[in-house]
């Protein structure tokens, strides 16, 4: 037996179903983002498998990229959720509206 | 070999992620989170990414779940979630329901476009000579050229080509990815300054007299 590539495109879907079951059901603005870089790791998961299936690192540098725009996103969304939970430290994501002006 | 390798880092991506999803503290949520990416970058060893295999333990399971911890214990909200209660009604069994679909969305996709004979990126992405749509042809993957773990000299072809077509074909969005960096960088350090936070009113019960 082999590892082809279907074997990571249907990891890729499982977890990224996980990281979407996730985001829907936790109110922990924190573990929703955790739950957000799944469903990012998902991706990468199927991009590498492409990349390697095509013999192309075009899939590889969209890997890279991905990472890098990860990156970005969870500084600015941690730096949104210290400044809701430092006034309310048992905020949920539906207290996101008191951020408002 | 290759299966053995597989089938153990599938489970801990797989038990990793539900770890994050099902577990109430969000502590433990993030060192799940941090077996999940081990996971994915032996995945990405056995694929021979071997740059995006680094970057992915340096980065994610460094960088990011590090800020993530650091948040909670800033906080100090490394309290337990009562996630029994449900605060929309019926939301769960919607989540599951909408989740199942789009599993079941992403498989039959990838089935019915008859990718079990080893053909399944040329299916799912038609032609192989796309890249040659560009103006560059596609650079090929690169693997180690040299299996003597002594050999310091040849350099991993992996990132030979990954540096190539980044520094090439991708320029110009390596550089915007700078911008993007500095652009979060500016706005985390003004979402978070605390000019005048002695006036907040702190609408937390039993805190007034603190």
């Amino acid at each position: 037996m082999e590892v082809t590539q279907t074997w990571y495109l249907v990891l890729s879907a499982v977890l990224f179903t996980i990281g979407t079951i996730g985001l829907l059901t936790r109110r922990n603005p924190l573990v929703m983002f955790m739950c957000i870089e799944l469903m990012l790791n998902a991706v990468n998961i199927s991009f590498v498998s492409f990349s390697k299936a095509l013999n192309d690192i075009a899939g590889q540098t969209a890997v890279f990229f991905v990472l890098v725009v990860a990156a970005a996103e969870v500084v600015v969304g941690l730096s949104i959720v210290v400044a809701l939970l430092r006034r309310r430290p048992t905020a949920t994501a539906d207290d996101l509206v008191q951020l408002k002006g | 070999m290759d299966v053995a390798v597989f089938i153990v880092s599938a489970i801990i991506v797989i038990g990793g992620a539900i770890g994050v999803v099902v577990n109430p503290n969000p502590v433990r949520a993030a060192l799940s989170l941090v077996a999940s990416f081990f996971g994915v970058a032996v995945l990405f060893v056995l694929q021979e990414a071997h740059f995006l295999a680094l970057v992915q333990v340096v980065v994610y399971a460094g960088a990011i779940v590090v800020l993530f911890l650091f948040v909670i214990m800033l906080l100090g909200v490394d309290k337990v979630e009562d996630i029994q209660t449900e605060p929309l009604v019926n939301q769960r069994p919607a989540a599951f329901v909408g989740g199942a679909f789009m599993l079941l969305l992403i498989l039959g996709g990838l089935f019915l476009s008859g990718s079990d004979d080893g053909q399944g990126a040329v299916a799912i992405t038609g032609q192989p000579e796309m890249t040659q749509a560009l103006d560059a042809p596609g650079i090929k993957v690169g693997s180690a050229t040299s299996t003597d773990p002594s050999n310091f000299q040849e350099p991993d072809s992996n990132i030979v080509s990954l540096a190539r077509d980044l520094f090439t074909r991708n320029l110009f969005a390596f550089e915007i990815t700078a911008l993007l960096l500095t652009i979060a960088t500016v706005g985390a350090v003004v979402l978070v300054r605390n000019d005048g936070a002695e006036d907040l009113v702190v609408d937390e019960p039993g805190t007034a007299n603190r």
